[in-house]
Formats: C-alpha cells, structure tokens, sequence
C-alpha cells in the first residue's frame, strides 16, 4: 500500500503537462553515479493486513507484566478514557506546529491553558509549550542559566536522575560549561554542607528535583536560599508529576526555573517516549526560554484569539542567535497532559494521597522482610529506596512471576550496595502487595 | 470560546479516583506539612463539559485529515489509520522503559530493524533513533562533529551553512559552541562553488547542507561540494528534513555525507500532532560511528540488549531510548510501502511538485526555473508591484478557498517566498483545484486587493494582533 492515488492516465497527462517522457526525467539533477537502482536488503510492499499480522508477530515478542513496580523517571498511571478520546481527533494530530493562527485556534488556545495549568500547577508565573522531555528541559534550562549569568559551572544533585545528569553533562560539554555533583545525605536529601562549599563565583546555576530520584522530597526552599546567596540559579525538577498534587509546588520555594517530566499526566509509558518536558520559569526570563510560546492576544474585531508569540527567540528568526534550536516540541504530549489535568481537577490532590498511602504500606510490608532494612530518612512520595540481600536475585525472583520489581540502584549508586528503588502508584491494588510480599517472603 | 477555567465550577470533576484500599492515614505522618501545598488551582468540570470543550477547540483547527495542506519543508503527506492502530497495541505502549530486556525483546527488535532499513535507504552505517525531533538530531549530529575533532586534537571552531538553511541549522550549530558563517548560494539556486572554496579551511568543522535544498533544488555539484569539505579535513553535515525528495533515487552516504537527521514525521508519515511529537533519528558514516549517542543496541547471543559501553560517545541527548511510539508508526509505514512503495513515494511527490510549479508558473514568478523536486518556491513580488498585495495576504485568502496555507517568507533568500509541498498522497484533483484557487487569488490580487487584505473571512477569528501579542505577552490565563 503506497497512499498514492494517481492512476497511470493520471500520471500520464501530468507529464504531458510538464513537458516530459517520464518521471526519470525529473531527476536528471542526481549525477548519474550516484543513482540508485534499488533500495538493498528492503523487503516487497505489504497488504494492510499483512502488515498488522508482521507488527502483531514483534510486538507478540514483548512481554507484558503482571504488575509494574518500577518508576525511576517513567510512571504508570490510569489514563481516563477521555484522554486518548479527545487527542484522538484527527484535526489535533495531524496538523503541524500553528503557524497560521486562524485555523489552528484549537491547539493555540489548548496550549495556552496547558502553559496556565503547568504555571499553576509548579508555582511558577509562565509555562512554555512544552520540550522534548524531561532531562532536555533540565539541560536546556542549565545552558540558559550558563549564558544569563556568563558563569561556567553547573552544580548538579547526585540525587537527580542519573540518565538527567548524562543529558546535562552532554549539554554542557557541547557549551564549554563544567558540571560538578553535589552528594547526598544521610537523609537521602542534597548535602546541604557541600554545597555551601561548592558554591563560588562561577556557579551558573544548581540543579535538583524533588521528589528526587530516591523519592526523597527535598527542602527546596533552603537550596534556593543558598544557591539565590551565591548569585546562582535554582532549577528545580520533580520525578512523578502527580507530586504536583500535594507537595509545595519549587515555584512557592524560591526557585527560578522548574523543569521535570510530564509523562505522568496523561502519557501512556510507551517504553520510554513520547513524552514531554515541563517548562516553568519566572517571569523576568520570558524573552529568554527556549521552546514555543502561546499568548493571548485580540482579532480585529476585538475578539480574544492565541498565537505563537515572543517568536524573535526562536531559531527561525533568530538563526544562530536563538535562545535554542528547539522547534518541534511534544504539543500533542502537552495536549493530554491537558486534558488529563482538566479531567482531573482538584481530584490530582486525592491521586496523589493515594499514591502515598499504597507507597507506605508496601514500605512497611517489605521492611518487614529479614534482611531488608530503609536506605534513608527522608520523606517521600511514590518512591523509596531499600536495602535488600541480593537485589539482582529479587528481581529475578519476581520477573519469573511476571513482575517488574524494583530499580537496580547500584549500577548508578554502587556507594549504595545491594539496593532497590520501588515505586508504588494508584494501580497497584492492597492485593498485589500481598502478592509480591508472597513471592519475596 | 470560553477558557476552561471559564467553564470551571468549584465541585466538578471529569476524572474520579478510587477508595483507597488501605487505611487513610494523616498526612502530616508521612510527610512534614512544611512540604506540603496549601492551594491547587486546577479547572474542576465535568466530563460532558470536558469533552465538548475539547472537540470544539478541535473544530477549529485545520489537520491533514481536513484538506490539503501545503506546508514547504514540512512533509505534510497523509498519516496513515494502520499505523495509528498498530502504534497503540497494548504491547507497544504498555512497556515501562526499564522493563528488563527478557520483557522487551519486541521492542528491541522493531528499533534494531529500524536502525537497519534507514541504513539501507540511506546509506550510511549506523543510526540512532534517539533524537525527539529534526532539529534534536541536528544537535546530535553536531554534537558528534565537536566530538570526532576534540579526538583528532582539532581545534575547529567554524560551521559553514548555505543562505537557504533552515533556521534550526545555525541554532544547533551556536547551541554547541559553533561559530557560523553563511555560504552563498548561485544564481541557479545551489552551493557557490568559489564562495565554498574560499571559505573552506582548516578551521572549519562542516558543512551543513540541505540536500535538496530549501529550494526544493537538488545540488548537481554534490559530488564537487563534498570533496571540497573532504580535501580540508571538514564534514558534510546533511539535513534529511527533504528526504521525501530522494527516497530510493540516491542514497546520502554514497554522495559524501557523514552524517544526516531525518525528520520521521515528515518523510515516514508520523502525525506532526499541532507542533510534535516528531522523531529525528541520526545516521553515520565510518568516521563517527564512534560518537554516536548511548545507548546502543548490542547482540548478547539471541537476545537484544541495550548498552551505554562505547567509550567515545557524545553521551546521552534525553533520558531512554527515542520517541519510540512515533518510530513504531514510521516502522508499520515502511513495511506497508516496501521497496517499490518508497520509491513510488519519491517519484509521485516530484511529479506532484513539477505539476503545480508548471501549473502556477504563468501566474506567480518563480525565481529559480529549473526542475525542482518534492517542493516548489514562487514569489509573490509581482503580486506586490501590482497592488500592494503581500505574501502573507495570499496565504489568508487561501484559508477561505478551504486550504492550509504554504510556507511563507522562507527561504529567506526569495522575497515574498511562498514554499508549496504537495507531497504524494495528493490526487490530481486536489492539485487542479488549489491551482484553480491560487490562480483565482492571483486575478483578486489585481482586481480586488482589499478582498485579499481582509482575508481570512471564514475563520473562527479574523487575524490577530501580532504586535499586542508580543509587545504585552499573555501566555498565562490570569481571573479577571
């Protein structure tokens, strides 16, 4: 099946329009020895339906869990069924960016109340449209605090993500900027001491999340407050966003830019993206962030209409001078994250007690299990590190019964030994954690 | 149309959540009250409401599925239903990204295969897949570029990139340290081969060319192009953004390049979803394979794994593997077009572009008149002279005639540019009727310019203040 539907008459009274013998012709720009006969190694076109039965036979290879307790950046929610409705509609995805604002007043003003729910929702005055994802709107945010600050070193928590910390690391190598990690507590919280001690005159910015990678809440207030004394930036990210629902927002904590992953609202796990970048910001640095913006402004009838606007940052216009290159971005990522809020309401801060709720039982019960013993001392949320006799063996353990168990934190932390991340959200039911205190007992 | 928060009434809800299966405890037991909200600001509707706000926004949004869609550069081909359907098998979507690698091996082995086919059509040796989107690729390409020269103990400091860039070109180029300088183009619409020359030295890390470029002309002088960069010790640097144009013609690795982006929402069918989720995966030649993002997939015996150990990696560009459901969609299009689908795809998009470029030629000036390839650039100049009538006012005129506009203003080298990809999937129907309404607009602009200048009239709004926008910005919703 090619979706091409021109017939042979079709084809031939289009050549004879241009003044050609055949299509050959058209491409008589390609020196000849460069012209390819055939495509190597492709196989032959495919009916629809065998297509399906090829794509159902690889994903047939996939293996579906019971039960996911992994989180480490990537969350499993319920998704209400409105969402996949309403993103469904084909004139939202398959449209390009809204360049023409007359006939793309449905993504523009959708957008808009994203940027809203995102400012609101992190505490912070404006929103962009959205980034690639988490980690990128990390790195970006880092690069802009470099160049606002003319500073080159970023201070980054061994308590962030550590795929973040690679991302940022490349994106601040490609810059010139050095990046420095600031260690963890016994709390599981950013080493307040170290990072009085790192913090000099050529610190662009700090960068942490909470709830950190250990599902520790951080006192974002008082990194602010240090970071803010030594002339620095505070970026600060969250692992699940549903967090969001209950604990202070980083924007009502002093922070300058807030940036983490959106997947949670609304975002199937799709082994790892699509997904979309939060980015929040105060806002004196409008005329500097990277990413689209959508703004309000009037028709001249005078009616409220929305279009991408502050465009003179952007790569486009500004060539080399841009704040970013960033041009597509995640809008229909952002377009569920939403619709999902939306739906939600004031309902997010009742998902996220759930989270907690079903997060300490399985703390509790696991604790109880010999050997097994609490890694730090924090508060957390949907996430906690353990201790546990031969993690690799565990998890083996619980795959066998078709369950993802926890992340394996010493491949990133060997300070931490024989370790496991867990993540517990609404989905997991009292009985499945039963089930895997069973298995592991 | 309202806000959602104008619609929002303190009760509702769409979305319910269920009765905790434990105990409820008090909060404050688990976590200090200090790190705790005291406000949630969220638009509370109900579900009848929630739905018919959002299909209505719908309504007014123009897609692909609605009509012809014009869009230069942008690939704007159909995107087919089965792909769509295959993206959202259960299997595919479900996956955490750490799911160990026995759970995953579907995934693995669509993304290897992947990796594979674009080696294939490209001819380049290695791809990766992990880039979101075109100009993420760039950044990763350029990115492997600094990388290759701080090896060789280089210090390169300057890219080259043509006057018909895309904008996104000298951004990834500035967004890694780069310093760039503007290569002219000819008077025939390719690279200036003198100009490329003079330029070219030993302090000059690539060339970034778009191939065909923004022109929608391919560069006959590739071969020449490319040994001018090679002789310096330079890369070329490919955009793929106009890889619709060459699809089984001519592959870039044999033409010289050493490392191209693809835009998988504009060549392999991938919605575009109002501003992405796109794909931009990242081939090689031999000279930077090395370099290529983490991780990697790697063979252990017959299972597929993933690795971070290549010493010489740029690193990672985003956290997991790629936008791998946009990549499940572009793969399922593959496979359906095959071989001779692909090329089909190529041929019928050229022809489409010739077709419009003769039909309209009469009408519209056309700078460079040559054969073009997937996309054709007229300019609106002598719509100018004549009566005042801007590019932009043709766009808004076409809205009315039922149509997505074209790019307009780019490139930057035509004024008054106005950029038309029809792509394949486009009849011969479609094509007579926009060249009917193109030549319709033509005869307005002379005989009734204040129709044009008004346009568009059929539009939920008429358009808006650009200036106000951005002179006092509003992009987040205050209460009144």
């Amino acid at each position: 099946m090619d979706y091409c539907p021109h017939t042979k008459e079709d084809i031939a009274q289009m050549q004879a329009f241009i003044g050609i013998n055949s299509i050959e012709e058209l491409f008589a720009d390609i020196p000849e020895k460069f012209r390819l006969q055939q495509i190597p190694d492709m196989s032959p076109a495919l009916s629809e339906q065998e297509t399906v039965a090829l794509m159902k036979m690889i994903a047939g290879r996939n293996k579906l869990p019971r039960l996911t307790f992994t989180g480490a950046g990537a969350y499993a929610h319920y998704i209400p069924a409105v969402v996949s409705h309403l993103i469904g509609r084909a004139e939202f995805y398959t449209a390009y960016t809204p360049y023409q604002a007359e006939i793309s007043q449905g993504i523009l003003q959708a957008i808009y109340e994203y940027q809203t729910m995102i400012a609101r929702l992190t505490g912070m005055e404006i929103a962009n449209a959205s980034m690639y994802d988490g980690a990128s709107a990390m790195a970006e945010a880092a690069v802009l605090c470099g160049k606002m600050s003319g500073r080159a070193k970023i201070l980054i928590a061994r308590s962030v993500h550590p795929e973040y910390r690679r991302v940022v690391q490349t994106y601040a190598w490609a810059n010139g900027y050095g990046v420095q990690e600031i260690p963890f507590a016994a709390s599981g919280q950013l080493d307040m001491g170290n990072l009085y001690n790192c913090l000099d005159e050529n610190v662009a910015a700090v960068l942490m999340q909470s709830p950190n990678f250990f599902g520790c809440i951080e006192d974002v207030t008082s990194v602010a407050n240090a970071a803010h004394a030594g002339g620095a930036f505070l970026i600060s990210g969250f692992t699940d966003g549903t967090s969001l629902g209950i604990l202070k927002p980083a924007g009502d904590c002093g922070a300058d830019f807030v940036v983490g992953e959106g997947q949670s609202f609304g975002n199937p796990l799709n082994y790892g993206g699509p997904y979309l970048g939060i980015f929040a910001a105060r806002e004196k640095y409008m005329r500097r962030i990277p990413g689209r913006l959508v703004g309000a402004t009037v028709d001249k009838k005078g009616r409220r209409g929305f279009v991408l606007t502050l465009q003179t940052r952007e790569q486009h216009i500004r060539r080399e001078k841009a704040t970013s290159n960033i041009c597509s971005n995640e809008s229909l990522c952002a377009l569920a994250a939403g619709v999902y809020l939306a739906a939600l309401g004031k309902n997010l801060r009742k998902l996220s007690l759930l989270n907690i709720y079903k997060t300490q039982c399985l703390k509790a019960r696991l604790l109880q299990l010999p050997g097994w013993k609490t890694v730090f001392s924090a508060p957390v949320y949907n996430e906690f590190a353990v201790i546990c006799p031969n993690s690799w063996d565990i998890n083996k353990k619980l795959e066998n019964e078709g369950v993802i168990g926890g992340y394996e934190l010493t491949k990133d932390y060997p300070e931490l030994g024989s370790s496991l991340l867990f993540c517990v959200t609404e989905l997991v039911s009292k009985n499945d954690i039963d089930h895997i205190c069973r298995i592991l007992k | 149309m309202k806000l959602i928060f104008e619609l929002s009434k303190t009760g509702r809800a769409a979305a319910d959540i269920p009765q905790s299966d434990i105990p409820e405890t008090d909060i404050a037991s688990f976590i200090d009250t200090k790190y705790l909200r005291d406000n949630l600001d969220l638009p509370e509707v109900s579900e009848s409401d929630l739905v018919r706000h959002y299909t209505n926004l719908s309504r007014r949004n123009f897609g692909v599925d609605l009509g012809f869609y014009p869009l230069g550069s942008c690939t704007m081909k159909y995107n087919p239903k089965i792909n769509e359907s295959v993206a959202a098998f259960p299997e595919f979507t479900s996956l955490h990204p750490y799911a160990p690698e026995a759970f995953a091996q579907g995934n693995l082995q669509l993304l290897h295969t992947m990796q594979r086919i674009l080696c294939n059509i490209f001819g380049m040796v290695e791809f990766t897949l992990q880039p979101a989107a075109g100009a993420h690729g760039e950044l990763t390409g350029v990115m492997m570029i600094k990388k290759y020269f701080e090896q060789k103990g280089e210090n390169r400091r300057i890219i080259l990139i043509p006057d018909t860039a895309h904008g996104t070109n000298p951004a990834s180029g500035a967004l890694c340290g780069f310093e760039t300088v503007t290569l002219r183009s000819n008077n025939k619409g390719g690279v200036d081969l003198e100009h490329l020359a003079e330029l070219m030295g030993e302090e000059v890390a690539a060339l970034m060319l778009t191939n065909p470029n923004t022109l929608g002309l391919f560069e006959r002088n590739i071969e020449k192009v490319a040994q001018i960069v090679h002789n310096k010790g330079g890369l070329l640097y490919g955009d793929g953004a106009n890889a619709n144009a060459f699809l089984g013609k001519t592959r870039p690795g044999d033409l010289g390049f050493d490392v191209i982006q693809l835009n998988l929402h504009k060549t392999f069918s991938t919605p575009h979803g109002g501003g992405g989720p796109g794909s931009g995966p990242v081939g090689v030649g031999p000279r930077l394979v090395d370099f290529l993002p983490v991780p990697r997939i790697i063979r252990k015996g017959q299972e597929l794994c993933w690795s971070d150990n290549f010493p010489h990696t740029i690193g990672r560009v985003r956290a997991f593997y790629g936008n791998f459901n946009v990549i499940v969609k572009a793969c399922t299009y593959i496979m359906s077009l095959g071989a001779k689908g692909l090329v089909r795809a190529a041929e019928i998009a050229v022809l489409n572009a010739n077709y419009i470029k003769e039909k309209l030629k009469p009408y519209y000036d056309l700078p460079y008149d040559r054969v073009c390839m997937h996309e054709c650039v007229f300019s609106g100049r002598r719509q100018e002279a004549e009566s005042g009538v801007h590019t932009t006012d043709i766009a808004k005129r076409l809205i009315d005639f039922g149509y997505h506009p074209p790019t307009i203003y780019f490139p930057l080298i035509v004024p008054e540019a106005i950029m038309i990809e029809p792509t394949e999937t486009e009849s011969k129907e479609t094509l007579d009727e926009f060249c009917n309404a193109m030549i319709a607009i033509a005869k307005e602009a002379k005989e009734c310019p204040q129709r044009l200048k008004g346009a568009p009239l059929s539009t939920s709004v008429a358009r808006l203040d650009e200036v106000l926008a951005a002179r006092k910005p509003d992009v987040v919703w205050k209460k009144a």
